[in-house]
């Protein structure tokens, strides 16, 4: 009997080591914690960087990856996940690892180039085959008989992008005149035929049960999409105006100096600024900075004026306390119906 | 006796029109909600051809994520089993202050839910926490590694075999082991000889069942995992994120080996059920006798 127990704990400890613990044969170790659909934009990008790396110093690279929502990704951080960066689609869940966490410093957003966010998106429209009710712009989506779906404000992101998109535009083309504003936002949701809880189950709703004639969400989810079904049975339409979407990133002071891994983490996110590291996001459907690569793919990406959160709602906590609030101005909006 | 009674009293699905209708509703409902999900995973992983679904089940993270779910249920199990047996000896042997309590506690695993349980640990064991700030402190770590998946996934599956084995052991009663006692046997003799092979059946349902669970859980697992593909990505947390990569096959082949699993547990369960049956009813025939 304990010769048995004996052999059932060196087995057990022999399965530890093999699949408890990383397979460590690289020289050093990075953890990139990012959002939940971008698993295969940074597999790609960490071969690519790996390369780099290993040309650069001579050491080789073993760059692990965590994906889930990045609000759950930044709790998880805050909790003791110690990933030497992240590279979220919210700017709010950065904010929040220097707020809560005190993991990172307030300026985090100055220490890299275009705000720390070395790709970024935008909000635009799938339609069906043909465009039969002919989408152009965000008046179109008022008229009569056009249905939407798009994700909830109130649960997801992407839906809050898409509701400040929708309220950009029409600060832009009305100005001043909030009754004028308020009457268009109200208008577009009562449009929206379902508000799904997130954007992977608003493209479900779209594309499998076939409901809505437009599925509003980020542009680079409407092009994978459109590149997907490439028999055209789905078109792309990017507005003419609307909302700016950051992709930050950062590295987490605190983790990097245990992980020792500083240098190596700041290396990691400045490369993604390099032209080829951004031709490498174009390719995965994102809008970048670098001036050669986007003349490259100026036919993929419509010229689209751009507006950021300061333009349209001052920030971000502000947008929340203002919009997205239990009774704020969605809540009051929708009520009116 | 009975055959008089219901000829007086007649009772709904008496008549063959409503005892059919009532038939082929719940087998199409068994056919809807169980049967077709099942088939259409086994379908969808074999959608690309055997060759695709081998070349998905050999993935490096696949295989991974499954030696880390069998790792983590390797160990849960014989926690759990040794955990259950002696609350349940404790329960149904003993009689002190507090036991009734303790047998409404051991079902808190049932009432909460997986992802609240995970949160909880999480709070009481992350960096932040009342333990885990303190385990930090000498720089050890359970949450987002392996020990923590280990520490969700016990909790979850600890009432099964506990609650297997509390109402055989109050039905079968103590007489047998007084005896034992009585004739001076030690109590591990008596534990091995006279409680164990009464219990036997019974403690390899729940086995079973903490198995299953242990294997398929998600929720708790989910919060307090970190995601990390390769390192602490669990088979059910693995389907996830195959499916949102539009890996539909890979996804899907994944499933089907939860699913395979979930099968097999069945058909053990089952055998183990029968066998659990016959052991009742002669104890019951003795009881008579």
């Amino acid at each position: 009997m304990p010769s048995k127990l004996k052999g059932l704990f060196t087995g057990l400890a022999l399965s530890a080591s093999l699949f408890a613990q990383p397979a460590v044969s690289a020289d050093r170790e990075l953890l990139n914690t990012s959002y939940d659909i971008a698993r295969e934009l940074f597999a790609a990008y960490n071969v690519h960087f790996n390369q780099y790396w290993e040309e650069k110093t001579g050491e080789t690279l073993e760059v692990s990856q965590s994906h889930a929502g990045s609000s759950k990704q930044a709790q998880a951080i805050i909790q003791g996940l110690k990933a030497d960066v992240a590279t979220f689609n919210q700017v709010t869940d950065i904010d929040i690892l220097h707020a809560r966490g005190g993991l990172i410093p307030e300026n985090w957003a100055e220490r890299l180039p275009n705000n720390s966010s070395p790709y970024y998106s935008t909000m635009a429209f799938l339609v069906r085959k043909g465009n039969p009710k002919n989408i152009q712009n965000w008046d179109d989506l008022i008229k009569e008989d056009v249905a939407l779906v798009m994700p909830n404000p109130k649960t997801s992101g992407n839906g809050r992008y898409t509701y400040l998109a929708a309220l950009g535009y029409a600060q832009d083309r009305f100005g001043d005149d909030q009754n004028k504003i308020d009457s268009f936002l109200q208008d577009f949701l009562a449009h929206v035929k379902v508000f799904d809880s997130g954007g992977r189950g608003a493209t479900t709703t779209f594309i499998e049960r076939e409901i809505g004639d437009v599925l509003l969400t980020f542009e680079s989810e409407v092009l994978n999409l459109a590149d997907r079904y490439d028999n055209g049975e789905y078109e792309v339409v990017t507005p003419k105006v609307s909302f700016l979407a950051e992709f930050p990133v950062t590295w987490i002071d605190e983790y990097v100096k245990q992980n020792k891994t500083e240098d190596l983490a700041k290396a990691y996110l400045e490369h993604l600024y390099s032209e080829d590291a951004q031709r490498l996001l174009a390719g995965f459907n994102y809008r970048v900075h670098n001036e050669t690569v986007k003349q490259e793919t100026s036919d993929r990406f419509p010229e689209v004026k751009l507006l950021p959160i300061d333009v349209i709602a001052g920030s971000w906590e502000n947008a929340t306390k203002e919009h997205f609030a239990s009774g704020g101005k969605l809540d009051q909006l929708q009520r009116r119906r | 006796m009975n055959a008089s009674q219901s000829s007086r009293h007649r009772r709904v699905g008496d008549s063959p029109a409503i005892k059919w209708l009532l038939i082929v509703t719940a087998v199409a409902v068994a056919i809807a909600l169980l049967i077709m999900p099942l088939l259409v995973i086994f379908v969808e992983a074999l959608g690309a051809g055997w060759g695709t679904l081998a070349d998905n089940l050999t993935d490096q993270y696949t295989l991974h994520a499954i030696g880390l779910t069998l790792f983590v249920a390797a160990l849960t199990v014989p926690l759990n089993l040794v955990f259950g047996t002696a609350l349940a000896w404790l329960v149904t042997r003993f009689r002190f202050p507090g036991r009734k309590l303790l047998i409404t506690l051991i079902d808190i695993p049932f009432a909460v839910s997986p992802v609240v349980a995970g949160l909880l640990y999480l709070l009481l064991y992350g960096r932040n926490g009342w333990v885990g700030s303190w385990l930090a402190d000498y720089d050890m770590q359970l949450m987002f590694s392996w020990p923590g998946i280990v520490m969700v996934t016990v909790f979850v599956t600890c009432p099964f075999v506990a609650r297997e084995l509390i109402p055989l052991m109050q039905q079968q009663g103590s007489e047998e082991e007084e005896a034992g006692v009585v004739l001076g046997a030690s109590g591990w003799r008596i534990f091995r000889t006279i409680t164990l092979p009464n219990i036997k059946w019974a403690l390899i349902y729940g086995v079973v069942l903490t198995n299953a669970r242990a294997v398929g859980e998600f929720g708790a697992v989910s919060v307090v995992s970190g995601n990390i593909r390769g390192q602490t990505n669990t088979l059910p947390l693995h389907v996830e994120l195959l499916y949102q990569d539009y890996n539909i096959v890979g996804a899907f082949a994944s499933a089907s080996l939860l699913a395979g699993i979930a099968v097999f547990t069945l058909a053990v369960k089952g055998f183990v059920e029968w066998r659990q049956t016959r052991t009742l009813n002669r104890l019951q025939t003795e009881e008579t006798a």
